[in-house]
């Protein structure tokens, strides 16, 4: 089980870092995804792998560590957010900087306003 | 239990969720109100940090366990001198911001105020905490507020540099929970006290997974600090965030710095056994070149907000080189100087736009012939003192700062001929070429400017208000060094002796044998 769970680790970050290195946002997107489901597996196992055994004390002669799955749904929680903030920050750079490119690169900006709020006269 | 200790969080975490519901009142009124509301938390936020310092300057540890579960079950946070300091930074930094984002900058996005306040919550919760994982958890909540921030009043120069900056913070947060992860892994623990002790004695077998563990921690503050390889985000986010959130953010590089500060001195410190210093021989190149390469960034820079960012790079790479070298006499010159850089380099920003409403459609690049400034001569004072205060010339406070750090880097102080000609040379030779750089800037700003008359009205009083405050805070650094310079080196030797932290938070120096026993019964 251990070499298994490693294994996939291992590959989703290895196609995460994959996908990051792509210049355009969509790949980059799922790239990220890819690299947070990595770090959730990661910290679950950081409480070691058990079957069968309850996250109490006193339920059974053994337990498996409740604090990873804590912090998991943490972590869980946070990337979610900052995915879906993600996607939309990425539609709107393409609609403004006319390209899907991280860098805007090879796009004609389809809109030439100004940040508002600027300090001009 | 004092419950002073929580209210630096408390305070802008209501305020923010006030604002939210304020948000919805809308108009005129909805505005005056939120307005009301933000500026009056954000000016309590002073006071309260200037007493939780005098509490903090009375020697112990505070400790608070938040919801009464004793360390190392529960959640601490921990008031030492260090994050007492860095407290009362953040909110004398935030109120001239916020004074300055009062004309105008808070209506280019309905949620500002808000924004605002859950970034001071998220710096403050840095600051203060004593968990690693809370640590990781306040980095989150600063940095979502900080990615509204940057894009706040939108365009597409913010949503390109916004893009880069999201991405790469994600990844950093990734890294940290990897990290974070390693480490609960191998010592069961994540409160930064108990994992002091647990990898004070760690076995052998254990160290070079904690040694990776720790230098991806480095990886993820050095990302947040902009050291070397990792700093190219910062400069053309700064200059395309808006004035008071560029001013604002002078403050979020420096809770990376605070935060390899904390950790490589309690956890992986002198006292660490197999792990003792793993950070420094990575620290002091990096910290030596990001000097080096910010003072040129600043030399080559077209804009006057791009050179102010640079100059905040290159007062990172002397934070970082300065902490690499250690020792107390150092480290505490290092916190004086980082006031002083903070609190000037903010209020650099908010002269910048000041100086950019006069300029008319060229902003502030440098390379432009723009009408000339319609008050060029009070601008022009404040970018001098300003400049001299960046540059360190005497009397304000760059000078006292620069002077201590090399006082304290001298092979007298236990350094190494080397180090101290690399360390003399980095510094001054920055500061040259900054000097040099921000006279050029002067100039082009100032005097070569066309002949037709000045487009722009007159400054606006509170703009130019919030500009002197931070400036004017300078030469107040440099009439009290004295009182400021005794609290910072009081800090630093708090710092450089982790068993008080440890002793405060634990209860138990951890030297005894419950530490061991505890460690051999987990599952």
């Amino acid at each position: 089980m251990e070499l298994l769970f490693a294994i996939t680790i291992g590959l989703l970050t290895a196609c995460g870092t994959y996908l990051l290195l792509r210049a355009h946002t969509f790949p980059v997107v799922l790239g990220l995804t890819l690299l947070s489901y990595a770090v959730n597996l990661f910290l679950f196992a950081m409480g070691r792998l058990t079957t069968g055994r309850p996250p109490v004390i006193g339920q059974a002669d053994t337990y498996t560590d409740p604090l990873p799955q804590a912090l998991v749904l943490t972590a869980i929680v946070i990337g979610f957010a900052m995915t879906a903030f993600v996607v939309i920050l990425a539609l709107r750079a393409r609609g403004e900087l006319g390209s899907d490119h991280v860098d805007g690169r090879g796009g004609v900006p389809r809109s030439v306003e100004r940040s508002r709020g600027e300090d001009r006269p | 239990m004092s419950h002073w200790v929580i209210a630096p969080l408390l305070l802008p975490l209501f305020t923010g969720l006030v604002l939210l519901l304020g948000a919805r009142l809308g108009g005129r009124t909805g505005l005056r109100v939120q307005r009301a509301i933000a500026l009056a938390a954000t000016a309590a936020l002073l006071p309260l940090t200037i007493l939780l310092l005098v509490r903090a300057d009375g020697g112990g540890y505070q400790v608070y366990a938040l919801g009464n579960w004793a360390a190392p079950f529960g959640i601490v946070l921990v008031l030492d001198r260090l994050s007492a300091l860095l407290l009362v930074l953040t909110a004398a930094l935030a109120l001239p911001a916020l004074l300055y984002a009062l004309r105008g900058s808070d209506t280019a996005g309905r949620h500002f105020h808000a924004l605002f306040q859950f970034q001071l919550l998220g710096l403050n919760g840095a600051f203060l905490t004593g968990d690693l994982f809370n640590l990781f958890v306040f980095f989150e909540v600063l940095l979502i507020a900080s990615y509204a921030l940057l894009l706040h009043g939108q365009g597409p120069a913010r949503s390109r540099t916004g893009l880069h900056y999201v991405v790469l913070n994600l990844i950093g947060s990734s890294l940290f929970l990897f990290a974070v992860g390693t480490l609960y892994g191998l010592t069961g623990t994540l409160n930064m006290a108990e994992l002091a002790v647990r990898v004070a004695h760690a076995a052998a077998a254990e160290a070079p997974l904690l040694h990776a563990a720790a230098l991806l921690l480095l990886v993820v503050f050095a990302l947040k600090a902009a050291l070397l390889p990792l700093y190219f985000w910062l400069p053309r986010a700064y200059a395309a965030a808006c004035t008071p959130v560029a001013a604002l953010f002078a403050i979020m590089t420096k809770v990376g710095v605070y935060a390899i500060l904390r950790i490589y001195t309690l956890i992986f410190g002198a006292q660490a056994g197999l792990l003792a210093d793993v950070a420094l021989p990575w620290l002091w190149p990096l910290g030596l070149a990001t000097l080096v390469l910010g003072a040129i960034g600043a030399l080559a820079a077209t804009e006057l907000r791009g050179l102010i960012a640079y100059l905040l790079v290159v007062s990172v790479g002397t934070l970082l080189a300065a902490i690499a070298l250690g020792g107390p006499a150092l480290l505490g010159a290092a916190l004086y100087y980082l006031l002083h850089t903070t609190l000037v380099t903010g209020g650099l920003f908010l002269l910048a736009g000041n100086i950019r409403r006069q300029r008319g459609a060229h902003g502030d690049q440098l390379l432009a012939v723009a009408p000339p400034l319609r008050q060029p001569a009070l601008l022009g004072v404040l970018f001098f003192s300003a400049a001299m205060a960046v540059a360190g010339m005497p009397p304000l406070s760059g000078f006292v700062g620069k002077l201590a750090l090399l006082a304290a880097a001298t092979p007298g102080a236990g350094l190494s001929g080397a180090q101290t000609a690399w360390f003399w040379g980095a510094v001054l030779g920055s500061g040259l070429l900054g000097l040099i750089a921000l006279s050029r800037a002067g100039s082009r700003l100032f005097w070569r400017t066309g002949d037709a008359p000045a487009v722009a009205g007159r400054a606006d009083r509170l703009r130019v208000t919030a500009a002197v405050l931070l400036l004017g805070t300078s030469p107040l650094l440099s009439l009290f060094a004295a009182p400021v310079t005794a609290y910072t080196q009081a800090a630093a030797r708090q710092l450089a002796d982790p068993s008080g932290y440890i002793t405060a938070v634990l209860g138990h120096d951890g030297r005894s044998a419950y530490a061991l026993a505890a460690r051999e019964t987990r599952p």
